[in-house]
């Protein structure tokens, strides 16, 4: 590498013989190449695993996979729509109880909090993205689910919310301290009251990357398996949407779908399996993508 | 009031005035009262919720912590046929799968980092770290299908027998390698964490100063006695955070675990091709069935165990973070070399 050897040439020592210097410059090798090993390895695992999946799902993803009830044995055919129906209503519930309370602890944070008491929902707000996302299943489950004994989507709605909360509070936090604070001055100045000027003035200024924020939590929520798993448990049977009850039925979800497939014992579902990962990993890796592109990720940052 | 740098200071000298005082200025703008309102139900509600989880999750499982006392951590069977309740194999078996997947993700993590700061074309460094995280946005189901249908297979066929021809002296390797168990679900768990150790550790070595560097350059040092006597000192806290906050994301990894983990308990031992439990796989499999009364308070005592081991690394690992965070500043010279503190790079051999 061209970086190990630039420094020999303009050094202040005579031409570099000799056991110390030999092993300095081993090191640099030595360093470089493992390094490069390791990281090329973690890309490496990455692209085999987005082909494997992508070669083992694409050929059961047709019409048929995005509009049919699951196969019920080995025969094959069938489709998700089961879960792609119960993923958009719980992602729904999740987004309308979520969002706002992520922003307003967002705005919190960023706006009012100061001393103590900020720093507390901070220190929160950062241990709960921490928090595995079974625990909350959990809670959901023996307050809502156990007691009434019907798993539901708003049960899993409510848990993936609760998973939402952090993700968008800490993304709203971080986007709405880049308004420059003259901005809040200009409106204060026109007679702007403390309301209007963050919803009208500070908000509006933030708001891509306020969406953005909340795209990424979506995507995360999206691929979440085990609360949903104690919460809305899964289902087999397209629901009409205008049968649909979200207080007392079931509701099937992508990931969940995945879950079940996999323990299914017909090779048929295994495979549908792989179909159903692949729709779910595009999802997720465009959107991250998406947001990163929106947000300038790629440019080099200062150091 | 206290929106902007401008009202700043007369949001502090209002603090002499009483609260009544305050609030009574306030209901002048009921806009404004009304919008503050809101936002710290908002954040109330947040909070009450959080303290909701963790009360809950106490006072469910306290049926089965006074019934079951200490033996609910030392005994071998969750076994609700026999109304015994234990779950020492599921620590066991996170515990084990968590620490072996820190120790090898740990190296690797820190080594890619170094890659994406120092060593990478400059063009590349952005791209390259976008793919790194991507590892992380991979659903864990999606990991855990892989991780059965594939990674467990090559475990049992190629992966498990090599490890046990060459390292089988080891009493890790010992038994017969299954597909599923500790090692598989300890390696899937790596990958996992990759991610999160690699992009903390990459920014807590972006924040080290610049001057740093230079000054070990400027002393002729090459671009890894750089790294190795000017970053990793001044980052180790900041990485040191973010190991433990990745082994957290290890101890509750819940589906891809409990799909390759075997769930069965067998015997304690070192051996990692055994099969095992899991805190939150213990959950998973034993939710289904359980009934209202002491089986449910076991499973939720599982859970509670699970909240306070990753409450605990993740307070550990902000605070390490934050620590980091604030050590912004030069603080006098860095490194552990002779003299004071910087490596002596101008000592010749002989000398």
């Amino acid at each position: 590498m061209s970086v190990a050897t630039g420094e020999q040439s303009n050094s202040l020592f005579k031409p570099e013989r000799g056991l110390f210097h030999a092993r300095r410059r081993i090191a640099v090798y030595l360093s470089v190449g493992l390094t490069t090993i390791f990281a090329g390895a973690a890309i490496l695992f990455l692209s085999y695993f987005v082909f494997y999946v992508a070669r083992e799902g694409i050929q059961y993803i047709n019409l048929d996979f995005f509009t049919q009830e699951p196969p019920l044995s080995n025969s094959g055919g069938g489709g998700i729509v089961t879960a792609l129906e119960g993923s958009l209503v719980m992602l729904v519930i999740a987004s309308i109880i979520g969002i706002p309370l992520g922003m307003a602890v967002g705005i919190y944070l960023a706006e009012f909090g100061r001393g103590r008491l900020a720093d507390v929902v901070r220190f929160l707000v950062d241990t709960l993205t921490g928090l595995p996302t079974i625990v909350f299943g959990l809670f959901i489950w023996v307050l809502i689910v156990a007691p009434t004994r019907t798993f539901s989507g708003l049960a899993g709605g409510l848990a993936l919310s609760i998973i939402m909360v952090p993700t968008v509070a800490r993304a709203t936090e971080e986007v709405l301290r880049l308004v420059p604070g003259s901005l809040r001055e200009a409106s204060i100045a026109l007679g702007g009251t403390e309301s209007r000027t963050i919803l009208r003035v500070v908000v509006p200024a933030a708001r891509s990357g306020i969406i953005t924020g909340m795209l990424l939590a979506l995507a995360r929520v999206a691929g979440e398996t085990a609360p949903l798993l104690m919460t809305s448990l899964g289902n087999n049977f397209f629901i009409p949407v205008d049968q649909l009850n979200i207080t007392n039925t079931p509701l099937d979800a992508v990931p969940l779908r995945i879950f079940i497939f996999t323990l299914s014992p017909f090779p048929v579902q295994q495979h549908q399996a792989f179909a159903a990962a692949l729709i779910l990993l595009v999802l997720v890796i465009v959107t991250s993508l998406l947001v990163r592109l929106a947000t300038g990720g790629f440019k080099e940052r200062g150091r | 009031m206290a929106t902007t740098p401008v009202s700043t200071t007369t949001a502090r000298k209002q603090t002499s005035a009483s609260w009544l005082e305050r609030l009574r200025i306030q209901a002048r703008r009921p806009g404004d009262f009304l919008f503050r309102g809101g936002i710290y139900l908002f954040v109330a509600i947040v909070l009450i919720a959080v303290a909701g989880i963790a009360w809950v999750l106490v006072e469910r499982s306290w049926l089965s912590i006074t019934t079951n006392g200490w033996s609910f951590l030392t005994n071998d069977a969750f076994d609700p046929n026999n109304n015994t309740y234990g779950v020492l194999p599921a620590i066991f078996g996170t515990l084990v799968t968590s620490a072996f997947a820190l120790l090898l993700a740990a190296p690797i993590g820190i080594g890619t980092a170094i890659f994406l700061v120092d060593f990478s074309p400059r063009r590349l460094r952005a791209p390259l770290a976008f793919l790194v995280d991507a590892i992380a946005a991979i659903p864990s189901v999606v990991i855990g299908l892989w991780g059965l249908f594939v990674f467990a297979p090559w475990m049992q066929v190629t992966g498990g027998p090599w490890l046990q021809q060459h390292l089988g002296f080891l009493p890790f390797f010992q038994g017969t390698p299954r597909g599923v168990g500790l090692l598989t679900a300890g390696l899937i768990l790596t990958v996992m964490i990759l991610p999160i150790l690699t992009a903390i550790a990459r920014e807590v070595m972006l924040v080290v100063p610049v001057s740093q560097r230079e000054a070990l350059l400027a002393l002729g040092a090459t671009r890894w006695e750089v790294i190795r006597h000017a970053v990793l000192p001044f980052a180790q806290v900041g990485i040191a955070g973010g190991a433990i906050l990745a082994l957290g994301r290890a101890l509750g990894e819940t589906i891809a675990v409990t799909m390759v983990i075997g769930n069965q308990a067998t015997k304690l031992s070192p051996s990692l091709f055994d099969t095992g439990y899991s805190l939150s796989s213990v959950i998973v499999n034993q939710f289904g069935e359980a009934t209202p009364g002491i089986f449910q308070s076991a499973v939720l005592e599982a859970g509670l165990i699970l909240l306070i081991l990753t409450l605990i690394t993740n307070i550990l690992a902000r605070l390490l973070i934050a620590r980091m965070g604030s050590q912004r500043r030069y603080k006098g010279p860095v490194g552990r070399g002779r003299f004071g503190g910087v490596v002596d790079i101008t000592r010749r051999p002989g000398e």
